[in-house]
């Protein structure tokens, strides 16, 4: 690998934001929406299926988790999957329960926390 | 006040296709993609060969799969809660190694798994649904 550290992690940042603000986005258009059973019983599958399409953030959201997936192979292309895969799902992880926690008024509390933490250590050691 | 919410059986039977569903496609894609061979920008066109390797079909269909399961989670569960439902994938894919292909997993990647299935333990046993009522309510009137 000859590209700079600088380099690699600033597009692991990028490739993990980008996984951040698309999970966010997507949950925030669920939110929006509610349950998804009961919509089906109202409107039916169809129906179901259009509002979720048509939901502004669920569609901003599958976009940017369109852009990860292409960035993330170019992150994999300069840096290698043994740093690149768990330092992504790490910073995922933890900034999603970030985001969760300021944007969508989730009420992260300690256990969710440790969960979080939890999950990080875990996937870093299965990559080990 | 966080607002607490009672998972139906049928909610907990999707949670468990988000679990199974990505570890499961991850692995059928992998198979497939053997298969295949190795794709780079000179043999692009293996892409398209891939898409009639039937591991590789199967694979996308259960991602395709993972994506349903994943949202409608999403519409009744915080992603909090559902973060770690999904980390419980790399267990299973784990797992998968140790009983399927044989493979050998060193006390680290024990300790890992112990870990993400302490985590799933953690959020399982708290509210799936949580926030402010009101806020909401006034957040679902927008864009309706």
């Amino acid at each position: 690998m000859s590209s700079s550290p600088l380099h690699v992690w600033s597009a692991i940042l990028f490739v993990a934001t980008l996984a951040v603000l698309g999970e966010v986005m997507i949950a925030a258009g669920m939110r929006q929406l509610g349950d998804l059973d009961e919509l089906r019983s109202r409107r039916g599958l169809g129906g179901t299926i259009a509002a979720v399409l048509t939901n502004s953030r669920f569609v901003v959201g599958a976009l940017c988790m369109a852009l990860n997936f292409f960035s993330m192979l170019f992150a994999l292309s300069i840096a290698n999957l043994s740093l690149a895969g768990p330092a992504i799902a790490a910073l995922t992880y933890i900034g999603n329960a970030v985001a969760a926690r300021f944007f969508l008024r989730e009420h992260v509390d300690r256990r969710r926390w440790l969960a979080t933490l939890c999950v990080v250590l875990g996937v870093i050691l299965l990559s080990r | 006040m966080p607002v607490k919410h009672v998972l139906r059986p049928s909610q907990y039977a999707i949670l468990l296709g988000v679990m199974l569903s990505a570890s499961v496609g991850d692995s059928f894609l992998k198979r497939g993609m053997e298969q295949v061979g190795a794709v780079n920008l000179r043999h692009l066109g293996l892409l398209w060969h891939a898409l009639f390797n039937p591991y590789v079909d199967i694979g996308i269909v259960l991602l395709i799969g993972f994506f349903s399961l994943y949202t409608t989670a999403l519409s009744w569960a915080d992603l909090t809660f559902v973060m770690p439902a999904t980390a419980f994938g790399y267990v299973v894919i784990a797992l998968m190694g140790r009983f399927w292909l044989h493979e050998h997993l060193s006390l680290w990647r024990w300790l890992g798994i112990l870990l993400i299935v302490a985590a799933v333990g953690f959020v399982a046993g708290g509210p799936s649904r949580t926030g402010h009522p009101e806020l909401d309510r006034m957040d679902a009137g927008i864009g309706r």
